[in-house]
């Protein structure tokens, strides 16, 4: 089959792999019908997350149809329609039947090395690194997906491909992020980053009934996305953040502040700089730009809720300013399993689509190109989705 | 056997490959540091080529140790310091009498303890295990069951004159608020070159506690999910 591989850093090719096989009794296979780019991806083309192999099939977001299922798997059958969870999740551990789906003790066959970063693992991931793994991706024509008795949902047949893709990852990220801020009347959200993920905590807010949502970015595409799905654009290069954010919100500052920008934040202001020479010269391993200006402009006893990735350790996070405001965190990988069927049920009620966000629609052998015009936000890229069996299916 | 012998077969080739294996440390390290650890290593690695050779040690003479047979006693051999001792401890999302059953029938433990090739029932109480040795050997021994609490406790220990000597226990205790069970592993043995031996594999970079944690892992996720996570055999592209 056809599959994205990566290779290394700014280096990712479509090469021709053996089809995967079911390993285990609760495996499926799916054969992809669409697949998409995260921004979460971005991450490790630019090589900042570490234990990838050369040879890894890269892919989190995927969906398709079953097409050979394990003996101990009650819950598929061949020919479902699936939309497939980034998180593998077992159904049995502790944190599984809490709910806590992105802490799964049991999918990690690597969860020594995760141990050795974080003390303790957490689920297994699609295409994310052997920390997390080492699970071939869905950027391919077929995936393995271990305990596909767990996180795959079963899709109707009305709905497209591209309204139900982002249940995988970026719709239910978004979501957490903004039932995160507890949202209640009145309340203002501030979010920082207007990728995929930010547009999607955006009308997620909005739906859960936010007052307003201040959007803060550079692109003009997608500011003026934000402002399409309701919020109120800032450009963090032609105005200073905190003081827009200070007099939008009635001199109180947000209540809530979601940062979906993460490790690899650019920004305008002179810590920004500091932060990029030193990742380049691997002095630090993240950039918490936008981690830091959240935490400034939130308002005192507010929340800052984190859907952006990071990976390691971070320099000069103002956690005066937090424990003075007394504000509360909350982050994490998204504990997808947890919002498939109620955000597949807004999705059958009209009530959001999330395919607005797609400006690019590609056949996988495009990918590699893809990548770097995603990274470098050229020709209004915001999100892309492949096609890995041709343009026409779905 | 002579009476001057005092260390028995297994861990004498054991005794020669780490002491080979200090020794060329410990010499690099002196030429490069000219440290005084490295003049102590260099020495531990030279007692224990010795001790191989002779199947003498003088650290098991003082110690009243004897473990190359005959009067050989697991209760003496591990006495109160002696040998190395290793508590893991892991939750797991099953009741207690479960995971009490399904270690109590014995057979099934090499299903999750990697270094086991298989184990045989005896009796009610005794068992024949047989274990992966380097370059590819197995290494063999009974053990008894001398204590057990239906449920809550199951003790071992290898029953005298076998080439490994080892007791231990494991424990099975629900914790409170839906939590699961504390599943916690006692094990104390007598390493290929008792406690010198000990820290020699860790500087090695063996690390039984890690290898128990590794076995108690599996244990739980055979339990709370009937299969354990892999990748080996998925595709993968050119390396």
């Amino acid at each position: 089959m056809k599959a994205v591989v990566w290779h290394g850093t700014n280096d990712v090719r479509v090469e021709r792999v053996p089809d995967p096989k079911i390993l285990q009794p609760r495996d499926a296979i799916v054969q992809i019908t669409s697949t998409a780019i995260c921004g979460s991806d971005l991450h490790l083309l630019n090589g900042f997350i570490p234990t990838m192999q050369a040879g890894d099939i890269l892919g989190h977001e995927f969906m398709g149809e079953v097409v050979e299922v394990g003996k101990g798997n009650a819950k598929l059958k061949v020919g479902d329609r699936v939309v497939v969870p980034f998180t593998i999740c077992c159904g049995g551990c502790v944190f599984c039947e809490q709910q806590l789906w992105a802490l799964c003790d049991n999918t990690n066959p690597n969860a020594w090395m995760a141990e050795k970063l974080y003390g303790y693992t957490t689920a297994g991931l699609f295409g994310y690194s052997h920390m997390t793994g080492g699970y071939a991706g869905g950027q391919a024509q077929f995936a393995r997906v271990p305990f596909a008795d767990v996180g795959p949902i079963k899709v109707p047949r009305g709905l497209s491909d591209e309204q139900l893709l982002f249940l995988s990852d970026i719709l239910p990220t978004g979501f957490m992020a903004a039932e995160n801020c507890d949202i209640q009347p009145g309340t203002i959200v501030a979010v920082w980053g207007c990728g995929p993920v930010g547009q999607m905590a955006i009308r997620s807010a909005l739906l859960l009934g936010a007052e307003r949502v201040l959007a803060i970015d550079s692109v003009p595409e997608r500011l003026r996305m934000a402002l399409l799905g309701g919020a109120v654009p800032i450009d963090f290069e032609k105005e200073d953040v905190f003081d827009r954010l200070r007099v939008e919100t009635g001199g109180r500052g947000p209540d809530a502040c979601i940062d979906a920008v993460g490790l690899e934040a650019h920004g305008a202001t002179f810590d920004a700089y500091v932060d990029k020479a030193k990742t380049a010269a691997f002095l630090a391993t993240d950039r918490p730009n936008a981690l830091r200006q959240a935490i400034h402009a939130c308002r005192k006893g507010g929340i800052v809720s984190i859907p952006g990735v990071y990976g390691g350790l971070l320099d000069k996070v103002p956690l005066g300013a937090a424990f003075q405001k007394g504000l509360t965190f909350r982050m994490g990988q998204t504990h997808v399993i947890r919002y498939l069927r109620p955000l597949l049920d807004r999705i059958e009620r009209g009530e959001i689509d999330p395919s607005f966000v797609i400006t690019h629609r590609l056949p996988i052998e495009e990918a590699p190109n893809a990548y770097k015009v995603f990274r470098d936000k050229r020709d209004g890229c915001i999100k892309v989705v492949l096609k890995p069996h041709g343009m026409t299916i779905h | 056997m002579t009476p001057e012998m005092n260390v028995a077969q297994v861990e004498r080739w054991a005794s020669a490959l780490s002491g080979a294996a200090i020794t060329v440390m410990a010499l690099k390290r002196l030429k490069e540091e000219r440290s005084a650890g490295g003049a102590a290593l260099a020495a531990a690695g030279g007692a224990l080529i010795y001790r191989s050779a002779t199947g003498f040690c003088p650290v098991y003479a003082a110690a009243g140790i004897n473990t190359a047979g005959g009067g050989h006693d697991t209760r003496e051999a591990l006495a109160g310091s002696a040998g190395a001792r290793v508590v893991e401890a892991m939750t797991i999302n099953r009741p207690a009498i479960e995971l009490y059953r399904y270690w109590r029938r014995l057979v099934d433990l090499p299903r999750f303890m990697d270094h086991l090739v298989e184990i045989r029932v005896i009796d009610a109480r005794r068992s024949h295990w047989v274990a992966k040795a380097p370059a590819g050997r197995t290494v063999e021994w009974d053990a008894e069951i001398f204590n057990e609490i239906p449920g809550e406790l199951i003790a071992w220990r290898t029953l005298p004159g076998s080439a490994v000597t080892s007791a231990g226990s494991v424990s099975f205790k629900p914790v409170p608020g839906g939590r699961g069970t504390e599943v916690r592993i006692t094990l104390q043995y007598d390493p290929p070159a008792g406690k010198v031996g000990a820290t020699v594999a860790w500087l090695l970079g063996y690390d039984p506690s890690q290898t128990i944690h590794e076995d108690l892992r599996r244990f739980k996720r055979l339990m709370e999910t009937g299969e354990l996570p892999t990748i080996v055999g998925q595709p993968r592209g050119t390396r």
